[in-house]
């Protein structure tokens, strides 16, 4: 009897600590501990329900008939909404994760979780984790908002569920890169500059750098005469930006015309290979996949010498 | 995977470093340190500001690798398995942090739970922790109101948390008044008859003199002597220093004993001189007997018992007056 308790115990132990191993304890207990959590959820709220607010109040302004029920007003509310969503996410997500290791090792509490048994993949999954498990409270707390629109119609529930993936596709990003960040410099402060300028060249990097693509293309067709479809792959630039992913996935139609630009006197325009947001994930999995692994590789020393 | 230590019984060494090597950019912070340490030793680590007594026990803790040579901790090779390692130290940093917002009975789970221990067990032994380096009365209070003395407590309570064999010190009771040293004395004074393997680095020699069982001196990242006190004061020759106390003639005694051999330094106070003597002990006894003979009313003359300071002084030539 004795023994078949001692063995299911254990069970059920060794269930818990692999799902809640002491880092990802820790870490849920300090961060709800810290002041700071309080106040960036009370100013997400905050940020979220003023935008959400004044939009509402121009939308009404603007169609001129307030109060009435209107799905297409409804609908311009949900996109600029869930656009002021990921700009909230992606100021909150390099933040959020930008210091978690080189916090630690200010505070010189690093060498010492260094010298544990816990694994270093242990401890920079778990930071992750617990950092995304946050961002993905705060984000479920703006739910009450959508609930809004719903009521208005205009949006399917399909649609709504994408573009929340979407957001947590966004923090995991955003937070392997501020992890990655973390680790590899010493500084905080250095850290945090270092994920927001990424997290602006993902932005407004990848736009410019499309524009400035574009318009070289197309004067080197206007001179040349080149074939336009020799640069179709410009499109996949857009690709490499979330903005316009996210609108890949309120408008689905904006991915064909994306990856068949200029294609105006041809007939035979094929549908893009895959939605814009689609190659967005598979490009940035591999990416914070691999910033994942530097940071595994890197947070302790390298002391195995070849 | 089972063969991966090396087994030579109950003789292998907790220690064992060979000609071990660290650069930081072009300087060079080991130059190659020796060093052994056996089962259940008290070993004393000094040395003056950077000579690389930290470096060394980081590399000890698997926190750093060094260039060359090799660190063996209980027969594991710290860069070929430091999860091994780990296992068996407990480090305590010279400088280290805590988690302010854990009280400290949950950062002691926290580390419990780091090297594993389940809960059951934890909820057992961190009480006695605790008792060990009392504080049993803070245990419901904020670590980051727990004063410096309480906190270095804390963080040798955590070192102890997976029963490690090894202990490695990196000044433990530096920052601490005169009383929490003493304490700290006591807690590691226990440690020893637990039999724990103990490393630990200090500048208060006088202190570690009583409990430490050899010493080990290093500088400019090479290791000076090492064992026992009396050994190495022998090894280093280190000189005499005589307290002899007059009932008065003291100047005249004094001219005396600056012509005499083996006499290297005089240093006068009120009532007594203080000798730098270069002899052994038939010079010494033939001093004495030359004053005698001369007429001085000699009320003492005595060895001053050479300290650890005065040992540690002399091997790195930071001075050489008797205090
Ligand atoms: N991370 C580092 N980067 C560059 N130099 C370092 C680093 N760590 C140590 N050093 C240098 O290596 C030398 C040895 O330092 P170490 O901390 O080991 O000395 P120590 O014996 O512990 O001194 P102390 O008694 O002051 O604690 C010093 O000259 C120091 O400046
Ligand atoms: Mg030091």
């Amino acid at each position: 009897m004795s023994v078949q308790k001692t063995a299911k115990a254990g069970g059920f132990g060794n269930w818990r600590s692999k799902m809640i191993n002491p880092v990802l304890d820790k870490e849920f207990r300090l961060r709800m501990r810290s002041p700071r959590a309080m106040w960036t959820l009370f100013f997400y709220l905050l940020a979220i329900g003023l935008i959400s607010l004044s939009a509402i109040y121009l939308t009404q302004e603007l169609s001129g008939r307030s109060g009435t029920y209107n799905p297409e007003e409804s609908r311009v509310l949900f996109y600029f909404l869930s656009f002021a969503q990921l700009g909230l996410i992606s100021f909150m997500a390099p933040g959020l994760t930008a210091g978690v290791i080189s916090g630690e090792r200010e505070k010189q509490t690093l060498n010492l979780l260094l010298t544990t048994q816990q694994s270093s993949t242990t401890i920079i999954l778990s930071k992750l984790l617990s950092s995304l498990s946050f961002m993905v409270l705060i984000v479920i707390s703006t739910l009450p908002i959508y609930g809004i629109m719903f009521l208005y119609g205009g949006v399917s529930p399909k649609q709504l569920l994408l573009v929340f993936v979407f957001y947590l596709f966004m923090m995991l990003v955003l937070g392997s890169f501020g992890i990655l960040f973390s680790t590899l410099l010493k500084r905080t402060m250095i850290s945090v500059i270092s994920t927001y300028g990424i997290t602006l060249f993902i932005y407004a990097g990848t736009a410019i750098l499309f524009f400035i693509m574009l318009s070289v293309w197309q004067q080197a067709v206007n001179n040349q005469g080149m074939t336009t479809s020799s640069y179709t792959w410009i499109g996949h630039i857009l690709a490499l930006n979330p903005a316009t992913a996210l609108y890949s996935i309120l408008e689905p139609s904006f991915s064909d015309s994306v990856y068949t630009i200029n294609r105006w006197n041809g007939g035979q325009t094929k549908g893009a290979p895959m939605a814009l947001w689609q190659e967005f994930m598979i490009i940035y999995s591999v990416l914070s996949a691999l910033a994942l692994w530097l940071s595994v590789r890197k947070l302790r020393p390298r002391l195995k010498k070849k | 995977m089972e063969n991966i230590q090396v087994n030579y019984e109950e003789t292998v060494p907790m220690i064992q470093i060979r000609g071990l090597s660290k650069s930081f950019g072009s300087f060079q912070a080991l130059k190659g340190i020796d060093l052994t340490i056996a089962k259940g030793t008290v070993f004393g680590f000094v040395g003056p500001n950077g000579a690389g007594k930290s470096t060394t026990m980081s590399i000890l803790a698997t926190l750093m690798a060094p260039d060359s040579g090799i660190a063996m901790v209980d027969g594991f090779d710290v860069t070929k398995h430091p999860h091994e390692v780990r296992k068996r130290i407990g480090y305590m940093p010279d400088f280290f942090g805590v988690y302010d917002q854990f009280k400290t009975m949950e950062y002691m789970h926290f580390y419990g739970a780091s090297y594993g221990i389940p809960k059951a067990e934890r909820d057992e032994l961190i009480p006695n922790l605790l008792e060990l380096v009392n504080l049993s009365d803070k245990k419901d209070a904020y670590v980051d109101t727990l004063s410096r003395g309480m906190k270095q407590r804390l963080c040798l309570a955590r070192c102890l948390v997976h029963d490690p064999e090894l202990l490695i010190l990196d000044e433990p009771a530096s920052g601490l008044d005169p009383r929490a040293r003493i304490e700290m004395r006591e807690i590691l004074k226990e440690l020893k008859t637990m039999g724990k393997t103990i490393i630990i680095s200090s500048h208060i020699l006088p202190e570690l003199a009583e409990m430490v069982d050899e010493i080990g001196v290093i500088e400019h990242g090479l290791m000076r002597a090492i064992g026992n006190v009396n050994e190495i004061q022998n090894r280093l020759r280190v000189k005499r220093y005589l307290h002899i106390r007059l009932l008065d003639k003291m100047d005249e005694a004094e001219t005396f004993l600056r012509d005499r051999p083996h006499v290297n330094k005089l240093l006068r106070e009120e009532d007594k001189i203080n000798v730098h003597f270069g002899g052994g002990d038939e010079e010494q006894a033939e001093l004495l007997r030359s004053m005698m003979s001369y007429g001085f009313e000699i009320v003492s003359f005595s060895e001053a018992q050479s300290n650890l300071e005065d040992v540690f002084l002399e091997i790195t030539r930071g001075g050489a007056d008797p205090s």
